[in-house]
């Protein structure tokens, strides 16, 4: 498909804006997640990296088969719905527009991009326990490295968010903080 | 063969894409085509568009399938000028 053929139909659909939520919701989801898992090890003594690491990684893969999965049902029947809803208004099948092409197109690209962003966020999140596990020296333990870089995600993830809806962004990304700040001390007060 | 020079179409699209885009699109079909449009009637999912394409030699086959891709439908031909050679 061309580059000019998937912009008409990411316009026909008005899928930026839903791609860029789904990307922002569910990879918070994943930092976050990560974060509450690295926090529950990092308090739970003599937890071996190589537990950690394959935890958090199907932790992750799950996170990101599910976000495909779930998005990919709920648009494909959301866009199926309103699809029949125009060709109602037109009177007309629109089986060779890009109404239809988007209605079998778009819900795959947002699906990807919400199953693909909590991934990547948590690969770069369990990223220095790797490093710890093949012998390069970080200037932190391996787990508050992984905690230090969930947090700055976070915190950047609150940034695009208040950069979008125009509000400060340093207020925006302080409150994605606080928000994982809060997560760390209820699972520190529950452990 | 005669050529088309003009045409007023009766057109019914849905919001998107928006009539600029539309228009784009139209005149993006072939070289020196001018288009005109004017917004008749927009309902809760549609709008009724008129459209003015003028050029040398219109491709009437290749405006429509435009149309159509683009979701619209064609409801008449209002108007034709035509030229002989």
């Amino acid at each position: 498909m061309k580059i000019q053929q998937f912009n008409t139909l990411l316009e026909v659909s008005h899928s930026v804006e839903i791609m860029r939520r789904y990307f922002v919701v569910n990879g918070f989801d994943g930092a976050l997640t990560m974060l509450g898992l690295i926090m529950g090890f990092y308090i739970s003594d003599r937890v071996e990296l190589t537990v950690v690491i394959t935890t958090c990684l199907a932790s992750a893969l799950a996170l990101g088969i599910s976000g495909v999965s779930s998005a990919y049902i709920s648009e494909a029947a959301e866009r199926r719905r309103k699809l029949a809803e125009l060709e109602q208004a037109m009177v007309a099948s629109l089986d060779n527009s890009h109404h239809a092409r988007a209605v079998t197109w778009i819900p795959w690209m947002v699906a990807m991009v919400n199953g693909i962003s909590p991934l990547i966020f948590a690969l770069f999140i369990i990223s220095p326990l790797w490093l710890a596990r093949s012998g390069v020296a970080l200037g932190l333990e391996p787990l508050l490295s992984a905690m230090l870089i969930a947090l700055i995600i976070i915190f950047l993830l609150g940034v695009f968010l208040g950069r979008i809806g125009g509000s400060f962004w340093l207020w925006s990304g302080l409150q994605s903080l606080l928000v994982a700040t809060v997560t760390l001390g209820l699972i520190y007060l529950i452990a | 063969m005669a050529s088309i020079k003009r045409l007023v179409l009766d057109v019914l699209k849905p919001h998107q894409p928006n009539t600029l885009d539309f228009a784009r699109t139209i005149a993006a079909l072939g070289q020196g085509y001018q288009v005109d449009i004017l917004v008749l009637e927009v309902d809760e999912q549609t709008e009724t568009l008129q459209i003015t394409i003028e050029g040398d030699s219109l491709d009437f086959e290749l405006i429509t399938s435009a149309i159509n891709e683009n979701g619209a439908s064609l409801h008449s031909i209002d108007e034709v000028s035509a030229v002989g050679k």
